[in-house]
């Protein structure tokens, strides 16, 4: 399909899966994982308010959309984000961002 | 003490209908919540935004729909405790249950519902080793509730948000030596605090350590050091103090329910859909705290698994009483 985007991710046991991610969905990155049953909890669903759908940019980060007030705010309050960490909740998946690559990011608690 | 049918934990919109669900079977509710209002996360954190799946409605802002909430419950007079947070259960006898707060209050209940939604807000903590050996008085906090504790001592701040930074902007004067450490080379908070901050480290009167994470702490029975390492150059240092203060933000969590011997899975209540119970007899769970195949987390679900556990829990607490359905259409209300 041409609204597909191709989408490697790398989990926290370090394998990585090259997926294909619909774009015509409007699926946010953390329900694509989700979807793809990947282990996160998201637990506020998508609001931006629990950070357990953080997940690190490897590639690609130049592209994405840029962060809301409430996406910085919670990034900086949390204890180990790397400075291309990103929560998955607020990234739309959208054509342009094809070839994207993520980690999912390390959770203490 | 309280004394009620059902005690609900949550007053949220899923615990506001199941209000109205329990009072259809004659059943009294006395709802707890951690938050001072009603409402869950809808008035705490989106009271004005639109919600567009609730049937009936196209558009309803999420405040007005706990304020309808709230009227649709009146006629069944429910109970609120606000502002305290559930810590304990126990089961007294063969039937029911008592919950604690942490503020001491006491209910009484037949069956317990969990309609806790995201859980509480708890501080984050960061993952260093044994840091849980200097909580509870010991040195170690995760919020500042009465600065004038740490006058004339040593502490050390951790974090790099607002808290953060107008905790240090007001500490700095009354204690001794005061410490803050941020994993970044720069703060993203309020300009006007982070100016605050960085005039502070320039006169000497706080120690800024950058690019900086918390390493180990350790002490003999209290907190005495703390270590730090440079995130770039690995290099780590010794600080002597009396106190470390993490702050990394809030985050949702189940709190003293997950203890309590539920089947939880991935920080959800496991459920029998037929009736939203758990596997403690007399315990069910309704709306977003709860799990099982296919759950969506909406209202309307919630207010579905409301409604069917009111009835089963009608039968659980009437067994051999058969009770029939009645339509509201019918019946009305009957209020008490």
């Amino acid at each position: 399909m041409a609204t597909d985007i191709t989408i490697h991710v790398e989990d926290r046991e370090g394998n990585t899966a090259t997926l294909s991610a619909p774009t015509d969905m409007g699926l946010s990155l953390m329900e694509f994982l989700k979807a793809s049953e990947y282990d996160i909890l998201a637990t506020c669903g998508g609001m931006a308010l629990c950070a357990t759908c953080c997940v690190d940019i490897m590639e690609g980060e130049e592209k994405l959309n840029e962060m809301s007030d409430d996406e910085y705010a919670m990034l900086d309050t949390l204890p180990d984000v790397l400075p291309n960490s990103r929560l998955a909740c607020q990234i739309q998946l959208s054509p342009e961002y094809d070839g994207l690559r993520v980690r999912l990011h390390a959770m203490d608690n | 003490m309280i004394s009620t049918d059902i005690a609900i934990i949550g007053a949220g919109p899923v615990g506001l209908f199941a209000i109205f669900e329990a009072g259809l079977l004659k059943m009294r509710c006395h709802l707890i919540d951690y938050l001072p209002q009603v409402g869950g996360q809808l008035s705490e954190i989106y009271p004005k935004k639109p919600i567009y799946d609730i049937p009936g409605f196209p558009s309803v802002l999420a405040q007005e729909l706990i304020d309808n909430l709230m009227e649709q419950a009146k006629p069944f007079h429910p109970g609120f405790t606000l502002g305290e947070r559930i810590e304990g259960l126990e089961k007294r006898g063969e039937a029911d249950f008592v919950l604690t707060t942490n503020m001491g209050t006491v209910i009484e209940a037949k069956v317990i519902v969990i309609a806790g939604g995201l859980g509480c807000f708890e501080p984050r903590k960061p993952a260093v080793a044994g840091l849980e050996h200097f909580e509870n008085g010991r040195g170690v906090n995760y919020m500042i509730l009465d600065p004038e504790k740490y006058r004339g001592q040593k502490m050390v701040i951790a974090g790099g948000g607002d808290s953060a930074l107008d905790w240090t902007i007001f500490l700095a004067d009354m204690v001794e030596e005061l410490t803050l450490i941020h994993r970044s080379e720069s703060f993203r908070g309020a300009p006007d605090s982070v100016n605050k901050v960085m005039e502070l480290a320039a006169s000497g009167k706080i120690n800024l350590l950058l690019n900086s994470n918390l390493n180990a702490v350790s002490g003999e029975g209290k907190l005495e050091t703390v270590e730090v390492i440079h995130n770039k150059t690995m290099e780590t240092t010794t600080i002597e103090t009396d106190h470390l203060i993490p702050l990394f933000g809030l985050s949702p969590k189940l709190g003293p329910i997950e203890n309590w011997g539920l089947n939880i899975s991935k920080s959800a209540i496991e459920v029998n859909t037929d009736d939203y119970s758990t596997n403690i007899p007399g315990i069910y769970a309704i709306g977003d705290i709860n799990t099982y195949t296919n759950k969506l987390k909406l209202i309307l679900c919630g207010f579905h698994e409301a409604a069917l556990m009111s009835h089963s829990a009608y039968q659980y607490m009437n067994p051999g009483i058969k009770y029939t359905m009645k339509y509201t259409t019918v019946n009305g209300i009957s209020e008490f």
